[in-house]
Parts: C-alpha cells; structure tokens; sequence
C-alpha cells in the first residue's frame, strides 16, 4: 500500500520562465506607489554615485584641456586627476548607495513574508520564489539605477556648465580614455557602470531576505510580522 | 470502515522562545478517514493551529511522524512536498492569504501555472471553479475589490484548483459575519458531498459542528476527546465524552 502511493508523489512542478517575469512585472505596476518609493532610494543612491564620479571626470578633463579655470583649490594644485578628497566622496557614496539599496530591498521583500508563504502553500518551489523576487528587483534596480544614473549626470553638467562655461561641450569626456594613468573612464561608462551596479545591489539586497524567507516552512513565513 | 488519509504519529512541536521551550502539541495521535468532514476545536492556545500546519505539511514536527495516503511527510524531498501542497492538499487560511496583486482568476490558476497546465487549460478550469463558487461574474476583479465573502470564496476556489484530496481549512468563517460564515460552510460541506474530498478544519465556530462528521477537540496540545456528530446531539452539555 505504501509502496504504491508513493509511486503516486511526483515531484515536477513548474514555473516557466515568462510566466515569472509576467507576474514579478505586474506585481511592480499594480504595487506601483511601493514600488516607486522602493526605486527611489536606488535612484538616490546611484544619482549621488554618478554624480560624484561624473563631476570628477569633468574636472579632471577640463584640467587637462588647459581651459581657463575659475575655481582652483588647493588639492587641484596638487594632484592631476583623482585627489584624496574625490577618492573620500567616492567611496562614501558607494556605501550610501549600498546601504540604502540594501535597505530598500530588505524592507520590501519583508514585508511581503505572508505572499512567500502563501506561494509555497500553492506549491511554489523555493527557487519560484527567489526568482520572482529577484525578476523583480532586477527591474526595479535597472528602472531606479537608469533614472539616477542620468539625473546624476545631468547635475554634475549643470554643475560643470556653472564652473566652466559653454567650454565644457569641447572638451566633455563622454567616452573613455584608456591609455592614460589613471585610465579615466568617461561620462557613457559610468552611466553604465551606474545602471549595473544599481541592478546588483538591488538584486543581491533582495536575494538574501527573499532566499531566507522562502526556506522557511510556509506556516513559519506567515507568521512572521515585519 | 474507509480509508485512512491522514494518520499522526505522537507529533510533538515545541516552539523556542530565549530559553523558553513552549510545548505547543503534546503527542498527537489522530486518524482521520477519507471523505469525512473533520473539525478541530478548542480554545486559542490550543494547539489546533499547529496541527493543522503539520497535517498540511506548512511545518515540521519537533517529534513524531504525519502520514499522509500512508506517506510519511517527514521522508519526503523538496520537491516532493511542493508537489504535495501543489495537488494533495487545498489551503484555506482565516484571513484568506489571496496574493493581492493578482485578479480572482489569476490567483485560482496560480496552482494549475505550477502543476503545468496550458494557459487555456488554467483558463477554463478557473472560470469553472470560480463559477460554482458564485463568483462567474467577478473573474477579473482583484482582492481589494471583493467583499470577505467573496474572497474567501475565491479561497476556496484556489484550494480545489488541481483537485485535491484533502481540504484544509484555517479558521475560514473568524473573519466574516454569522450569515457570510453560514454561507463558507455551507460551500465547504458541498464541496466535501459533491468531490468526496475530505475537510479538515480547524476552527471555534459552532456552525461548523452541524457539518461536521467527527469533532476532535484539543486541548494543551492533546487530543481531549473526539465526538461523532450523532453523539453531540446527545451530548450537549455532557462532560466527558466517551
């Protein structure tokens, strides 16, 4: 009798690909006020990111082109190309961004335990619902990072435009140079770089409560209060 | 007398608190029949709770073997109880647990997306359940826009998705009104008639005693006693048992 029943318990259950990139899509624009303030803080964090290194390219670049500087510290005078000051900032706003990305996922994936539970009760997969989280911040960090990595950039223009004049449109350094030391990389990259690592972030931020939450036991999951 | 669908094994769970061990199910021993409409009931604290959760398999025992259709539980992959939840078992939670986001119709296919059905299959088959629920006209309506009734209609219409053999059933009338409870119980009871599947339901709602085939009451995590429906006619106000 045993024996019999369980040749009766399978074990394929399924969730393809497209169908979980529908439902994660969906899931953003229904909850699209969430969604949005989740964003947000990716945006931040990368706009503060890219406009940090941005506005340092610009110098860096308008430097080099020997144009007419209005602004000179004392650390300009010193060093060519990245000073201890930009270095500081840089890695101070990688962390802001990091953390508030981190924060942002963590939050939103916590918030929804009693939804992983409840998937797993209908019989998802572990991995189902790992996946439909990070689909989802995926889409969020790309949305978020793009937006921010261009309102970054855009300030750091406005700024170089305050400091240098229409002069910054002939020497504005949109693509990288690579045969110089320090290699400087460029408006167009760190853009890119911007919009990958907001992705990143926002999908390892997820993955973690996401893969904690679908490895407990359903009645477990929703039982937890956030 | 019918078969056995669901047999518990002395199940014990403790909770750990700090360094508090709280003992929520004491040594279980329970069998419950094909078929039969089962309730389990007794006070908040109980321990009915978290029976049910070990007999649906949404949580592990501290000690003790379940079997389900003489399969023990804690032997099972993964995979294998995913497999379970998704086409042995139906949910139906008090605070009906409908994922928000997506319409009536799309949370009662949800199962059939795991079990693998096409997306025509999903899409008959939903419209079918959600029909005999009473909610043929509100397929694309989502949870927000359904009244308590409705939702856990559409609860139910999820729990019978892939065809189960065991419904179970959290509390399902706590959260709505005499009349709107009534009218779960009654969907549930028919259910049960018309599919022959079998209703475990933990509850305190005493409309559930008309329906119900045999009453388990727990107490301090222990099976107290178990009364057949013709017995509480007879019973009432009686203490003790059998």
């Amino acid at each position: 009798m045993q024996q019999q029943t369980r040749s009766t318990i399978g074990q394929q259950i399924e969730l393809p690909f497209m169908e979980s990139v529908r439902i994660s899509f969906q899931s953003l624009m229904i909850r699209f006020g969430r969604s949005v303030i989740t964003t947000a803080g990716i945006t931040l964090g990368i706009a503060f990111l890219v406009s940090v290194l941005v506005n340092n390219e610009v110098t860096v670049a308008m430097k080099e082109s020997g144009s007419k500087q209005e602004i000179t510290t004392l650390e300009e005078e010193e060093a060519p190309g990245i000073t201890m000051k930009d270095k500081w900032l840089i890695i101070m706003s990688l962390i802001v961004c990091v953390v508030g990305i981190a924060n942002s996922m963590l939050m939103a994936v916590t918030e929804r335990f009693q939804e992983i539970g409840t998937m797993k009760c209908l019989g998802a997969l572990d991995r189902f619902v790992v996946r439909l989280f990070l689909l989802e911040s995926g889409f969020q960090g790309l949305a978020g990072a793009l937006i921010g990595a261009l309102i970054g950039c855009f300030g750091s223009l406005l700024l170089g435009l305050k400091d240098y004049g229409l002069d910054l449109f002939f020497y504005f350094p949109l693509l990288p140079v690579l045969d110089e030391q320090p290699a400087r990389l460029g408006v167009l990259l760190i853009i890119l770089a911007g919009c990958v690592l907001g992705m990143i972030l926002s999908v390892i931020g997820a993955a973690f409560p996401a893969w904690r939450a679908a490895k407990l036991p359903p009645a477990e999951a929703m039982r937890t209060e956030v | 007398m019918a078969d056995v669908v669901v047999r518990t094994e002395k199940v014990v769970k403790e909770y750990r608190m700090g360094t508090n061990v709280l003992k929520a199910l004491a040594g279980i021993d329970l069998e419950i029949y094909t078929g039969e409409y089962i309730s389990l009931m007794g006070p908040s604290g109980s321990g009915k709770s978290t029976l049910f959760n070990m007999i649906g398999a949404l949580d592990l025992p501290t000690a003790g073997k379940v079997f389900i259709d003489g399969q023990d539980m804690g032997q099972l992959s993964q995979a294998q109880i995913a497999w379970f939840r998704c086409h042995r078992v139906g949910y139906i939670f008090q605070s009906y647990n409908l994922l928000h986001v997506m319409t009536a119709l799309e949370n009662v296919t949800l199962p059939m997306t795991f079990a693998g059905l096409s997306a025509s299959e999903r899409r008959d088959k939903g419209e079918e359940l959600l029909e005999r629920v009473g909610l043929g006209e509100r397929i694309h309506h989502r949870p927000d826009e359904l009244s308590g009734g409705q939702r856990q209609r559409v609860a139910i219409a999820r729990a019978f998705a892939n065809g189960p053999s065991i419904i179970l059933a959290d509390e399902p009338t706590a959260n709505l009104d005499t009349v709107i409870g009534r009218e779960i119980i009654d969907l549930i009871k028919e259910l049960n008639v018309d599919q022959g599947v079998t209703v475990i339901s933990a509850t305190h709602d005493l409309k559930m005693l008309d329906v119900s085939d045999r009453i388990v009451d727990i107490r301090d995590g222990l099976v107290e006693r178990i009364r057949n429906r013709d017995e509480i006619e007879i019973q009432v106000g009686e203490v003790g048992g059998h």
